[in-house]
C-alpha cells in the first residue's frame, strides 16, 4: 500500500469516523442535541481524531525503525485508527466532555509544532557541532582562534586563523550600522512624528521595498556602481588605494540594505509610545523637539536597541554583498579602502568546487559557521537582554 | 517667589485670568464647540461638568492650544490670557504652554525617574540657575503635590513604578514646578481610586492660592467641594456659568437642572 493511497484512506476514515461520533452522541441524547455536554460536531470532531492521531503516531514510529513501505504496514495503522475511533464512538455519551477533549488535543498539537521549531535549532547546532569537533581533532583550537593568516592549501598544511575573517566581518558590519542606524533611525523619526498621514503612507512602504531587493543585486550595485566610485573619487586621491572592492563599498552598499530594517522597526516601537507621553510634555511647554529627543526616544530606546541589534545579526551573516563589494582576500587592516573579506564568503568558497570532507580545510567550513552563529545568537540574547531590561511598561 | 503670589492674592482675588469670546471649534466637519463665552478668574478653581462628549475637554485644550496638536482641528473667536490673544499670530505655543500647565486624565508620568519627570519643565525652560535650586524646586513642587514624604527616600526610583494615586500626583506636581499661570485638569481623578481623589482634590484646594486652576470633572459632587465657579456644558454650548453655590442650588436653566438632578447625561 502506498503512502498516498494510505493517507487518503486514513482521510477518508476519520470522515466517517466524524459522521458516526456525532450521529452517535445524537443518538444517546434520544435526538435531542441540546441535551448533549458539547455540540454534536465536537463529538464527532473527537471521534476523527481519535482515529486519526494514534494512526498517525503508529506510521511514524513503524517508519523510524523499519523504513520502506509494505502492505503489512499499511493494514497495521488503518487498524489502529478503526480501533480508535470504535473505543472513541463506543465511549461516547450524552455527558462525554467532547469539547474539552478536542481542546486538549488541539493545544498539544500546537506544543509539537512550538517543539519542533525549538528542536530543529538545537538539531542544526548539534550537526555544526558535530563536525566542528572533526576539525579541531585535525587543527588546534589555538591555532584557529588565534592565528592571523588565513592561507587554505589544499594540499595540506594551511594556515586557518579565524581573525582576519572575523576582523573583516566585524569592520564592514560596523560600518554598514554607521550607515544604517543613523539614517534608518532618524527616517523612523520623521515618519512617525513629523510627517503627515499621506506622505507616510508613501515613504514607509517605498522604504521597504529596499528590504525586498535581493542582496545579489545590492552586490551588483556594489560592484559596479560604489566601488569604483569610492576608488576614483576618495582611495585613489588620498592615496588609499587602487582597489574596487574596499570594506568601505560592502560596508556602505550592506548599510543601504539593512537601513529598513531598522527603520521599519523603529518606526512601530515609536508609534507604540503612548500619546500620552507626548501630549504630557508637550502641555508643559516642551517643544516637538525636545518631545522626541528627552521623552519619546528614551522611552522607545529599548525597542530600538532590539532593532539594531537584529540588523546587526543581519549585516554578519550577509554574503553576496562581501563577495561583490569587499573581495575574497582575508587580510588584517585598518584601511577601509582595501579588500578584505568576511567569516561567510570565506564559508562558501571552503564548500565550492571539489571538497574533502574528511581534511580541515573544508571541515573548516563548520568551525567558521558554528563561530558565526554564536556570534548572531550573543547579539540576539543581548538584544534581549537590553530590551528586557529597560522595557518600560506604559499602562 | 510664593511669597509673592500669596500677598497679591488677597488683593486680586478676582481679577480675569482667561477671557474667551464666541469660541467655535470644529473637528473637520463636526461643530464641536459653539460660541462660547466664558470668563475665567485668577486664583479660582472653575470646574466644567457636562455630559460625556459635550465639549468641555475639547474647550480646555483650547486653553493652552493643545487642539494644535490635532491636524483637523480648528479654533476660532477670541481666548485672551491677560489680555493677550493666545491664538495671535505672535504667540508662540510652546511658550503658552509654560504659562498654562495642563495635567491629563490618566497619569502619564515619563518614563523616567521621580526627580527627573518633576525636573523636566524646569530644566526645558532653563528655570534654574544650578543644581541646588533645581533640588529646591522638586521638593518644594513634591511638596506641593502632598507627594515628597512618600518619594524623598527614592527619588532616582522611576516615576512608573508609583502607583496610580501618586502617578497623578507626580504628574501634578510636574505641571506645578514649570510654575505655570494657570493649570488645566482634564479629569484628574477618573482613574483614582476614592483616597488617592480626595488627596488630589485637598491639594486643587491649595494650589488655589498660587494658581487660576480649571477642572473638567465627571462628579458633581467633586466640582461642588472644589470648584468656585461652575460651568455647565452641554452639546458644544455653555449653557450656564456661575457660582457653584448657585449652579448647584438655583440653577437657571432646565438643562442644567436636568443634568445635576440625574435626569440627562
Amino acid at each position: 500500500m502506498t503512502l498516498p493511497l494510505l493517507l487518503a484512506t486514513l482521510l477518508v476514515l476519520a470522515l466517517a469516523g466524524f459522521f458516526a461520533g456525532r450521529a452517535r452522541a445524537v443518538a444517546t441524547a434520544g435526538g435531542d442535541a441540546r441535551k448533549l455536554h458539547s455540540v454534536p460536531a465536537y463529538h464527532g470532531w473527537f471521534a476523527a481524531l481519535a482515529g486519526l492521531v494514534p494512526a498517525g503516531m503508529a506510521l511514524l514510529a513503524w517508519r523510524a525503525v523499519a523504513p520502506g513501505q509494505g502492505t503489512w504496514q499499511g493494514f497495521a495503522v488503518l487498524a489502529v485508527a478503526i480501533v480508535g475511533m470504535i473505543l472513541a464512538i463506543s465511549a461516547t455519551r450524552g455527558e462525554t466532555r467532547a469539547r474539552n477533549r478536542v481542546e486538549g488535543i488541539v493545544k498539544a498539537g500546537l506544543i509539537l509544532c512550538s517543539v519542533i521549531a525549538i528542536a530543529t535549532t538545537a538539531g542544526i547546532v548539534l550537526s555544526m557541532l558535530f563536525e566542528t569537533g572533526q576539525f579541531f581533532s585535525q587543527y588546534s583550537f589555538t591555532r584557529f582562534y588565534f592565528g592571523t593568516v588565513w592561507q587554505p592549501n589544499f594540499r595540506g598544511d594551511s594556515e586557518l586563523g579565524i581573525l582576519p575573517l572575523l576582523w573583516g566581518t566585524l569592520y564592514i558590519s560596523l560600518i554598514a550600522l554607521a550607515v544604517a542606524v543613523p539614517v534608518g533611525l532618524f527616517a523612523a523619526v520623521y515618519m512617525s512624528e513629523y510627517a503627515s498621514r499621506r506622505f507616510r503612507g508613501f515613504a514607509k512602504p517605498a522604504i521597504e521595498v529596499l528590504a525586498g531587493i535581493p542582496t545579489i543585486v545590492y552586490g551588483l550595485f556594489a560592484l559596479i556602481t560604489v566601488g569604483p566610485a569610492l576608488r576614483d573619487y576618495f582611495a585613489q586621491p588620498l592615496g588609499l588605494g587602487e582597489s574596487a572592492s574596499s570594506v568601505m563599498t560592502a560596508g556602505l552598499v550592506m548599510g543601504i540594505m539593512i537601513i529598513p530594517f531598522v527603520s521599519s522597526l523603529s518606526d512601530d516601537i515609536i508609534n507604540a509610545v503612548p500619546q500620552s507621553l507626548r501630549d504630557g510634555s508637550l502641555g508643559l511647554g516642551a517643544t516637538q523637539s525636545e518631545t522626541i529627543r528627552q521623552v519619546v526616544l528614551p522611552a522607545a530606546l529599548p525597542g530600538i536597541v532590539g532593532a539594531v541589534l537584529l540588523a546587526a545579526s543581519r549585516a554578519i551573516g550577509e554574503t553576496m554583498i562581501v563577495v561583490l563589494g569587499a573581495g575574497a582576500a582575508a587580510k588584517l587592516s585598518l584601511n577601509p579602502f582595501e579588500a578584505m573579506t568576511t567569516i561567510t564568503v570565506k564559508i562558501v568558497s571552503q564548500l565550492t568546487g571539489d571538497t574533502d570532507f574528511a581534511a580541515p580545510e573544508t571541515l573548516v567550513a563548520f568551525a567558521l559557521g558554528l563561530t558565526l552563529f554564536v556570534v548572531t545568537l550573543g547579539l540576539n540574547i543581548l538584544a534581549l537582554i537590553v530590551v528586557r531590561k529597560y522595557r518600560e511598561e506604559y499602562e | 517667589m510664593n511669597d509673592m503670589r500669596v500677598s497679591e492674592s488677597a488683593v486680586g482675588a478676582q481679577d480675569v485670568k482667561i477671557s474667551a469670546r464666541k469660541v467655535q471649534v470644529f473637528y473637520g466637519e463636526n461643530h464641536a464647540i459653539k460660541d462660547v463665552d466664558v470668563e475665567i478668574l485668577d486664583r479660582t478653581v472653575t470646574a466644567f461638568i457636562g455630559p460625556s462628549g459635550c465639549g468641555k475637554s475639547t474647550f480646555l485644550r483650547c486653553l493652552n492650544r493643545m487642539n494644535d496638536t490635532i491636524p483637523i482641528c480648528r479654533v476660532e473667536g477670541d481666548i485672551m490670557l491677560d489680555g493677550e490673544d493666545i491664538y495671535d499670530r505672535r504667540v508662540d505655543p510652546v511658550q503658552l504652554r509654560a504659562k498654562v500647565g495642563m495635567v491629563f486624565q490618566k497619569p502619564n508620568p515619563f518614563p523616567k525617574s521621580i526627580y527627573d519627570n518633576v525636573a523636566y519643565g524646569p530644566r526645558i525652560h532653563g528655570l534654574t540657575r544650578n543644581k541646588a535650586e533645581l533640588d529646591e524646586v522638586v521638593e518644594q513642587s513634591l511638596r506641593r503635590a502632598a507627594l515628597w514624604n512618600e518619594v524623598k527616600d527614592r527619588l532616582h526610583a522611576p516615576g512608573t513604578g508609583l502607583s496610580g494615586g501618586q502617578q497623578q500626583r507626580l504628574c501634578i506636581a510636574r505641571a506645578v514646578a514649570t510654575s505655570p499661570e494657570v493649570l488645566l485638569m482634564d479629569e484628574p481623578c477618573s482613574a483614582l481610586d476614592p483616597i488617592a481623589t480626595a488627596q488630589v482634590e485637598e491639594l486643587i484646594d491649595e494650589l488655589r492660592a498660587n494658581f487660576s486652576v480649571v477642572i473638567v470633572t465627571h462628579s458633581m459632587q467633586q466640582a461642588a467641594r472644589v470648584s468656585q465657579k461652575t460651568a455647565f456644558f452641554h452639546l458644544g454650548n455653555l449653557v450656564e456659568y456661575g457660582e457653584t453655590g448657585d449652579i448647584f442650588t438655583r440653577p437657571q436653566d432646565p438643562r442644567t437642572e436636568s443634568y445635576i438632578s440625574g435626569r440627562i447625561g
